[in-house]
């Protein structure tokens, strides 16, 4: 990029924990016992991102294929874990994998449509690119999964009386549990439309804050921004999609009956 | 006839060597309180499997009947009454549409309400029903899709005993008028007396009384 931004120096970086150790003041003051806190995340913070910083700027210097694609395959292990943990509700084996599939289907398909189409960059493998998109595409599909996980379980759980009754009265399993699977795709997906509602407005978005601070027109910024909230858009339904229509299946057996575990 | 059980064992709950339930008939199930039987119910619906035996319907072991189409033929009118969302218009169109029926004129929902002696509008919002409202909602949606052979787990269970015995008169007269199978789990002998062709005792997970009346 032409426009450089101003590298921040090691000094002057160093003077910014000097605003954590005001914070540390303000908390021993107050006898607000988080002081163990604040110091464990502000170094965790620390390593993860020097770490991430020279693992990238290998990365992006090297511009081979394949460690693009081994960085997306890290992320979306990375999300799953997260989501096995974050989901409060206990998940079967089959729920779990299910749970895998549908982040990675999911997408891996918006992917494709977004670098080769909507994008399309050359190499399409081109790291600057690949990697900081896929990471917002991820992270946003994995908040999804995990609200819309967490719906289905516990729909099934709450409304396992309406759904026996719809049996009873013939209904197959796909027709009973219809309800429960459009409520936990709409809650899934809600806050992503709502956040496009306040944005430019409410908020300037992160990605096209520091594309703007990096010296990308400001017009060219929401271009990018634009692209990605379709994406993003695209990517949390399609995910969330799979996993509630495929993850509801596991709660009937051959026989439509309705199995709960745990 | 209409069920046949062979050496049904359902976990630690129903154990049962042999046992028939004759088609086109009444018959009333009687038994204390967690003797088994919903959980008797709910093996003849296929809602569950039992563990061991066989229970045959029409001669056909249930377990290779299409469960949806079993139960379109089979329904059970759950112990506690199934309530959806909107008005009673559409939790009796909501029966229709599971069982893949098509849906009927205002005048014919109208008429089944009488049936189950529900005096509502159809436009009624259902969750403001009552419990005994909503009972006998919810069997007026069974009695609309006219099946093959009707499963009651107590019906009446939150009626006052003058509205119970019009209901089941009701149940009753509509099944022998369409000759369909009934089968109702009460909880009072004199119910059964009256009503029953054959009357069942379930005891401890099986059958220990048998009478035609
Ligand atoms: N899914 C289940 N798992 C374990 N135990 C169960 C299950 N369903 C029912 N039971 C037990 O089986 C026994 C019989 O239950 P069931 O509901 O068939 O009794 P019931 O005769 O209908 O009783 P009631 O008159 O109170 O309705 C009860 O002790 C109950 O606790
Ligand atoms: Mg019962």
């Amino acid at each position: 990029m032409m426009m450089g931004v101003v590298d921040i120096g090691f000094f002057n970086l160093l003077a910014g924990y000097a605003l954590i150790l005001v914070v540390l003041v303000m908390l021993r003051q107050r006898n607000i016992k988080k002081e163990t806190e604040l110091l464990i995340a502000v170094v965790r913070m620390t390593i993860q991102l020097v770490l991430v910083g020279y693992i990238l700027d290998y990365i992006l210097g090297s511009q081979r294929m394949w460690m693009t694609l081994a960085a997306v395959a890290i992320m979306e292990v990375f999300a799953v874990q997260n989501i096995y943990q974050r989901v409060k509700i206990d998940m079967t084996p089959r729920f779990r994998s299910i749970v895998a599939c549908s982040m990675a289907f999911g997408t891996i398909i918006t992917m494709i449509f977004f670098f080769f189409v909507l994008l399309s960059v050359k190499p399409w493998y081109s790291p600057r690119y690949v990697i900081p998109l896929s990471g917002m595409l991820i992270g946003n599909s994995m908040t999804g999964i995990t609200l819309g996980a967490e719906r289905l379980l516990r729909g099934f759980h709450d409304k396992k009386e309406l759904i026996e009754g719809a049996l009873m009265l013939g209904a197959t399993p796909e027709r009973a549990s219809r309800e429960i699977i459009n409520e936990s795709f709409t809650a899934a997906i809600l806050p992503t439309i709502n956040s496009m509602v306040g944005m430019g407005i409410v908020f300037l978005p992160g990605m096209m804050s520091g594309q703007i601070l990096s010296g990308v027109p400001a017009v060219t910024a929401i271009k990018y921004q634009m692209a990605i909230m379709f994406a993003i858009l695209a990517s949390v339904a399609f995910t969330v999609f799979i996993l509630v229509v495929w993850g509801s299946k596991t709660f009937f057996n051959d026989r439509a009956q309705l199995v709960l575990y745990g | 006839m209409a069920f046949q059980l062979e050496q049904v064992k359902y976990k630690d709950i129903l154990k049962i060597d042999k046992f028939q339930i004759p088609e086109a008939k009444i018959t009333c199930i009687i038994g204390e309180s967690g003797s088994g039987k919903t959980t008797l119910l709910r093996l003849l619906n296929n809602l569950i499997s039992p563990d061991e035996g066989s229970i045959f319907y029409k001669g056909r072991n249930i377990e290779d009947i299409d469960p949806i189409q079993l139960r379109r033929e089979v329904v059970m009118l759950p112990q506690n009454p199934t309530v959806f969302s909107g008005s009673v218009k559409d939790n009796l169109l909501i029966g229709l549409e599971f069982a893949e029926k098509d849906e009927v004129r205002n005048d014919v929902l109208s008429e089944i309400l009488r049936l189950a002696q529900l005096d509502k509008p159809l436009s009624t919002i259902a969750s403001t029903l009552s419990g005994g409202e909503k009972q006998r909602l919810a069997l007026a949606r069974i009695m609309l899709l006219e099946p093959e052979v009707i499963l009651l787990d107590e019906p009446t269970s939150a009626l006052d005993e003058g509205t119970e015995e019009r209901v089941i008169e009701s149940v009753v007269e509509f099944a022998k008028g369409k000759t369909r199978t009934l089968i109702m789990v009460v909880h009072s002998k004199s119910i059964a007396q009256r009503f029953a062709d054959v009357a069942v005792t379930i005891q401890g997970g099986g059958v220990v009384a048998e009478e035609g009346l």
